[in-house]
């Protein structure tokens, strides 16, 4: 993990209107003070350090920010980090690691699911969430899926395959 | 894109809520899924001073058949009135409604009590609701008051709410037997607002005369509108062809689209209107017929 800038757990001066926020983030607990206008990906970012979480379009639109947040896939740019105080949250830095990649980032990593790799973590945490709900999708439920994640390079075909490829992987 | 500073509140009931909203008047929004307000202050359309969060008040999400009637709290999700089973079971207009708003992760988080206090003509939930013949309660600090959605949605971004009144629950009648209702919705590509969309719900008797019509319309108007010509083309009449054409004619002569820059010209808007009333019909036709809600 990215060294952190302002770390986590550091106690804050006291600036007037922060406010006290607790959540754990990929099984570990971080306390911070924050701003009430801090998007809840740029407290993933800028102050917890992780910087896998994308932000693309900031609109709500292209999905790059796709965080689980309570066992619910949401785009963390459209959220505060103040509402997820005491939630529970997993990033694309809490599937998988170097030489122990998570099925779904293996069969993205096998079926060429990516290109310059700026929407990938968002595909890789929609399509989580996906399985989750879904283990065994259709290609036309897969599409309905991953309707909220946009991506300017792959043109869709080799995520798709990703995804069918993982669905078969953890089916196992 | 950051949004304009403001004071952040996360009341735990109802009354605290509406006593936050009391002392600070227009100052205050309520923030549900945020999946509209926090996109209009990034955008800095609109910087509230303060923000209310209600998403800690307990009891406001949930899904409840009784009395004859569904009744849905206002912080229910989209993702969940898509996938409950007593919604499929009992009103599968809501079902279906529910299913094509936005993309899924914006259904994850959008509330319906959300959608129908934002009153965007293009919000899909005003005109299932209108459809429905669904009725609101609002809570203010001191009174609470319940009215038909038709009456709740005034105009463009403009619902009945004061701004010190909270949206708290959405009821509507659970279809009888030989009902059938459908939402057909055109849009430009997967999670888009509608560039027209009709919800239709029906019941009819065995001899195959309508006994009761509810269209309600979405994004051809300055709100969801009731095609109420066209509810009165099918009442009381066998649904013969003839009478479907002419019902999805009135439909669009009920609606009253301006031009969209990016989704069509007026025209096209009444024209598909006319189209996907006529098949929104026959679909909740075939579903009042076929047992399949
Ligand atoms: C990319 C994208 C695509 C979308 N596509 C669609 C679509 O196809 N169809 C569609 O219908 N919608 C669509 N939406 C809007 C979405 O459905 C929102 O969820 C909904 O409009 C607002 O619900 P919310 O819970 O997020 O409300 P918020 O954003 O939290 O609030 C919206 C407004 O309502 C007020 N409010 C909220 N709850 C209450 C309450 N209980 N009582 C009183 N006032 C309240 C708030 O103060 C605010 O003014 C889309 C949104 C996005 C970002
Ligand atoms: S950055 Fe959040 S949806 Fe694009
Ligand atoms: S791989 Fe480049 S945007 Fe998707």
């Amino acid at each position: 993990m990215a060294k952190k800038k302002r770390s986590s757990g550091q106690k804050a001066p006291p600036v007037q209107g922060l406010l006290p926020v607790t959540m754990k983030i990929n099984g570990k607990s971080h306390s911070d003070m924050v701003e009430p206008r801090l998007l809840l990906v740029h407290y993933l970012r800028e102050v917890v350090g992780l910087t896998g979480t994308h932000v693309g379009c900031e609109t709500t639109s292209c999905g790059a920010c796709t965080i689980i947040y309570n066992g619910k896939s949401i785009k963390s740019c459209t959220m505060f980090a103040v509402q997820a105080d005491g939630a529970e949250l997993k990033t694309i830095e809490g599937l998988g690691e170097e030489g122990n990649l998570h099925p779904i980032q293996q069969a993205f990593w096998d079926n060429h699911g990516l290109q310059c790799g700026f929407c990938t973590p968002g595909f890789i945490m929609q399509t989580y969430w996906l399985l989750r709900e879904n283990p065994t999708p259709t290609d036309e439920e897969i599409r309905q899926g991953l309707g909220g994640n946009l991506c300017r390079c792959t043109g869709y075909q080799n995520i798709i395959k990703s995804v069918k490829a993982a669905a078969k992987e953890m089916k196992k | 894109m950051i949004p304009r500073k403001f004071e952040y509140f996360a009341p735990r009931s109802i009354k605290e809520a509406t006593s936050l909203l009391k002392k600070f008047g227009p100052d205050a929004k309520i923030l549900a899924g945020g999946v509209s307000l926090i996109p209009v202050m990034k955008l800095r359309f609109g910087s509230p001073a303060k923000i209310i969060d209600i998403n800690r008040i307990p009891g406001l999400e949930y899904i409840r058949a009784s009395g004859g009637r569904l009744n849905i709290g206002a912080l229910t999700r989209h993702a969940e009135l898509e996938r409950s089973k007593t919604v499929k079971d009992r009103v599968f207009l809501l079902s279906e409604t529910a299913s094509v708003i936005g993309d899924p992760q914006v259904r994850n988080m959008g509330t319906i009590g959300g959608s129908l206090s934002h009153s965007d003509p293009s919000g899909d939930w005003g005109a299932a609701i209108i459809a429905l013949r669904g009725e609101l309660t609002i809570q203010g600090p001191r009174k609470r008051r319940r009215m038909k959605v038709d009456d709740f949605l005034v105009d463009t971004f403009t619902s009945a709410l004061q701004p010190d009144e909270i949206l708290t629950e959405i009821s509507v009648p659970i279809p009888p037997a030989r009902s059938g209702g459908a939402y057909m919705k055109l849009e430009r590509n997967l999670g888009d607002f509608a560039t027209a969309a009709v919800a239709v719900q029906l019941t009819i008797d065995p001899k195959g005369v309508c006994t009761s019509a509810g269209i309600g319309l979405t994004a051809v108007g300055p709100k969801n509108l009731r095609a109420e010509k066209a509810e009165n083309v099918l009442v009381g009449h066998p649904l013969t062809p003839k009478t479907l054409e002419e019902a999805a004619a009135a439909a669009a002569e009920d609606a009253q689209p301006i031009p969209d820059p990016l989704r069509g010209s007026a025209e096209y808007k009444k024209e598909m209107t006319r189209v996907y009333a006529r098949r929104g019909i026959e679909r909740a036709i075939s579903r009042a017929k076929g047992g399949k809600k």
